[in-house]
């Protein structure tokens, strides 16, 4: 009985993350098209319920009711899998994501590193949807994304080592607890500049949306999907979007901690800070999209290799140096 | 524990049913993907003995990295399904008694090795020191790969970077008449190098070199 009781517990606080987060990305699309039809001086959904707040979940709707199309010649089997992948792998990365110091899923030693796995394994959805489609235009663009995103978790990792040199830990809520003096914003502003860029690209995000470069490639893998299929695709593109947002705020804008420490900023709840660095730095990605041209492949790969690699490596040796030489390496 | 036991056997099974589906399957894609589930399991089976960092590296670079390469190579050859049964071998094909020679070889190796191997008696010791006092794994394997094993350490990444070296020597090759794109010259460019005015004679037209 006890078991049972403990088993709906858990069952009960993962859903009390995982609805907010769902009800969150349908939101965030919402707010994405708006600030993009603002910077372009247009009116953007506005028409389903109050602000058109609702026109995701019309749209939402409209894919449930949509018929599903398998292509004669595809591999059927991942073909389904492919979308069930990618809409998995962005919603297990939050059970990992502390929303204030006892407000967190699963606590482990490694959090970091698990987001990272999860999200170096988030090239397969794509991959998968590409090959299996067993069409020209998703097979290349899965082929572009994934040659994408590999480069560019390379300057991802490395830009994680320059935090953890600074934290000693691999545990997300010791990251953002060893920020309660400064921001790992200030001491490493290039760092976070470029995970920025990164996280742009890696989540295929414009003006690194090379993989559904529509003029090019229809829509990417995403071309031969239709209906429910192609919404668990965008839904999980979305969590993943607003993962590394989260991921942002936690290495580098102090997790769930308030700015300062002045009793008006005390009494908002810890989770509510996370959420609107959340909110700042994907306003930030949704205003890179309406006003940066995209860019060309060879371009993307030399920024990813050859500019961004070798900067946060020398990032690496300088940090450790600083810290080493002020004896303020974290020791346990 | 009941449940550490359904979850270790539930890993275990399906590494191994996913290991023999890597030979066994026809279709070379498929291989990879069950391979791909292979690393995937054997990585949470790591986790489940408590090498939290071992299992999350596993993920990170096998599955995250060097899988995708060789999803790369068997998609981009087009590799096609194979007609014949994987044990037979056709009269024109040499590749089978090849693979069972080298297989064979690696098979009497693991046995020599398997069979002349004992733990370290001090190593013993030392995990179970680093087990009682509450430090993570991730900080037990750092203080004991840079401190006791860092000539090895070393070693390993200077063969990793002669393997890779030598990959790109094999594969480089310089190609004629390629545009490059120079970001400082073309930001350097001014504005008499690059528009020019001609008088052009009527008939007789302009030269222009390109």
């Amino acid at each position: 009985m006890e078991k049972v009781i403990l088993l709906f517990s858990e069952v009960y606080k993962i859903l009390y993350v995982l609805i907010p987060l769902l009800v969150s990305v349908a939101m965030i699309v919402w707010l994405d098209r708006r600030i993009w039809a603002f910077v372009q001086k247009r009116r953007g959904p506005n028409v389903v319920g109050p602000f058109g707040l609702f026109q995701t979940l019309a749209d939402a709707l409209k894919y449930i009711f949509k018929e599903i199309i398998i292509p004669a010649s595809s591999n059927k089997i991942i073909f389904i899998l492919a979308p069930i992948v990618t809409m998995t792998l962005a919603l297990i990365a939050w059970a990992v994501i502390p929303f204030s110091e006892d407000y967190v899923l699963a606590d482990i030693n490694v959090g970091i590193l698990y987001i990272f796995a999860v999200s170096s394994l988030g090239v397969y959805g794509i991959i998968m949807g590409g090959w299996a489609s067993n069409s020209k235009y998703p097979f290349l663009g899965s082929i572009r994304s994934a040659a994408q995103m590999v480069s560019y978790e390379v300057s991802i990792g490395v830009i994680i080592i320059n935090v953890l040199l600074c934290v000693g830990s691999l545990n997300l809520s010791d990251i953002v607890l060893a920020q309660e003096k400064i921001w790992f914003v200030i001491p490493l502003f290039p760092m976070f500049v470029i995970f920025f860029i990164s996280s742009l690209a890696e989540t295929n995000r414009p003006p690194f949306d090379l993989p559904e470069a529509e003029a090019e490639l229809v829509a990417g893998y995403q071309t031969e999907y239709s209906g429910m299929m192609y919404a668990m695709f965008w839904l999980g593109e979305y969590a993943n979007i607003l993962l590394m947002c989260a991921l942002g705020s936690i290495l580098f804008l102090g997790g769930w901690l308030a700015p300062m420490d002045i009793p008006l900023f005390d009494m908002v709840p810890p989770p509510a800070w996370l959420i609107l660095k959340i909110l700042f730095l994907f306003i930030l990605f949704a205003l890179i999209k309406a006003i940066v041209p995209r860019y060309r492949y060879d371009q993307l790969m030399r920024l990813g290799w050859k500019v961004f690699l070798p900067f946060s490596l020398i990032w690496v040796v300088l940090t450790s140096g600083y810290l080493l030489y002020f004896d303020l390496l974290p020791v346990y | 524990m009941l449940a550490h036991a359904i979850f270790f056997y539930f890993f275990s099974f399906v590494a191994i049913i996913s290991a023999i589906m890597v030979t066994a399957s026809k279709n070379t894609v498929h291989s990879v993907f069950f391979l791909i589930l292979d690393f995937i399991s054997i990585s949470c089976l790591f986790i489940m003995i408590g090498a939290e960092f071992l299992g999350m590296i596993m993920l990170i670079v096998y599955v995250g990295a060097v899988a995708v390469l060789f999803l790369f190579v068997v998609m981009m050859l087009n590799v096609a399904q194979q007609k014949n049964q994987w044990f037979k071998s056709s009269e024109t094909s040499t590749h089978i008694p090849v693979g069972l020679i080298v297989s064979l070889i690696i098979f009497f190796e693991l046995i020599i090795v398997i069979g002349g191997w004992k733990y370290k008696p001090d190593i013993i010791k030392n995990f179970s020191d680093s087990l009682i006092s509450n430090s993570t794994n991730t900080h037990t394997i750092g203080s004991v790969l840079y401190t006791e094993y860092i000539h090895l350490f070393q070693i390993s990444g200077m063969i990793l970077l002669v393997a890779m070296i030598g990959a790109i020597v094999l594969t480089f090759r310089k190609r004629e008449g390629v545009k490059r794109q120079n970001y400082f010259s073309q930001i350097s460019r001014e504005k008499n190098q690059g528009v020019e005015l001609v008088e052009v004679k009527s008939n007789e037209g302009v030269k222009i070199d390109v």
